[in-house]
């Protein structure tokens, strides 16, 4: 008896063992892909409110769209909702802005207890502070290098 | 149509930060910085606005799209007001992002608790 079990055992870990990265990979860039699609789709629709009952232009409708998104991933994340949705969706809820909002939102909840100060205020910036850093950074290099050799 | 394309974009470009976390040691936040920076410099290319104006909110609610709006900004800015350009257009074609998510997470972490784990 014990010989069998062992054998299924063994043959089950193997099992385990071959099919286990790689449909993982594949279920979590499925539910990535099905939930950030999802939100840039309501993206989407807040653009075209935008553009069509506001009657703003292009650039001003994509302002309002990163405005309203972060809001709703700030609401979203205070209610504990984008909590779940992360762990369903992956990376399709962190590369989207309401991701963006998440990552502020959720340490500064977390460290209110040391205070408004260097808890809320500054912790709401540990993951936001380097996007901010490194993007502003890069474009203003950006900028520099456009100013002295292509313009 | 819009929305279909703004949903397989939007998609697309989730599956590679999926990708990414999958396969490398690279944490949520790295892949944020790396996402940020490589849409400032798609932007600058001229490589990212071709896909915002087929895919829409598909490529500017991505990471990217923000780093692409900082490159665009910048640039417009350089060629109407030179090196001063350089230091305002970025934060100015981002500023109602920047402050939204200020404000807002801010006001959003003062209402609210941190859900007790069930």
């Amino acid at each position: 008896m014990d010989a069998i079990k062992q054998k299924q055992d063994q043959e089950y870990q193997q099992y385990v063992y071959k099919k286990m990265p790689k449909s993982n990979l594949f279920k979590n860039c499925m539910l990535a892909f099905l939930v950030g699609g999802a939100i840039c789709t309501v993206g989407q629709i807040v653009l075209n409110i935008g553009k069509n009952y506001y009657n703003m232009n292009q650039e001003r409708a994509a302002i309002f769209t990163s405005i309203v998104m972060i809001f709703l991933g700030a609401v979203l994340t205070g209610i504990g909702v984008y909590d779940d949705i992360g762990k369903i969706g992956g990376a399709g809820s962190i590369v989207p802005i309401t991701g963006f909002s998440n990552s502020i939102v959720s340490p500064a909840m977390e460290f209110k207890r040391e205070g408004y100060v260097l808890g809320v205020g500054a912790k709401m910036f540990v993951v936001a502070g380097p996007v901010l850093v490194y993007g502003i950074g890069t474009s203003v290099l950006i900028g520099l290098i456009y100013h002295f050799f292509i313009k | 149509m819009e929305y279909v394309r703004a949903f397989i974009v939007g998609g697309l470009i989730c599956v590679i930060g999926q990708i990414l976390i999958d396969k490398t040691a690279l944490t949520p936040a790295r892949i944020l910085v790396i996402f940020v920076t490589s849409g400032v410099i798609l932007g600058a290319l001229g490589i990212y606005e071709p896909l915002v104006e087929y895919a829409g909110a598909g490529a500017t609610i991505p990471l990217p799209g923000f780093g692409n709006t900082l490159a665009k900004g910048v640039i417009k800015a350089v060629k109407s007001d030179g090196i001063l350009g350089a230091f305002i257009g970025g934060v100015q074609a981002a500023a109602g992002g920047i402050a939204a998510a200020v404000f807002f997470g801010y006001l959003i972490a003062l209402i609210f608790d941190p859900k007790t784990k069930r």
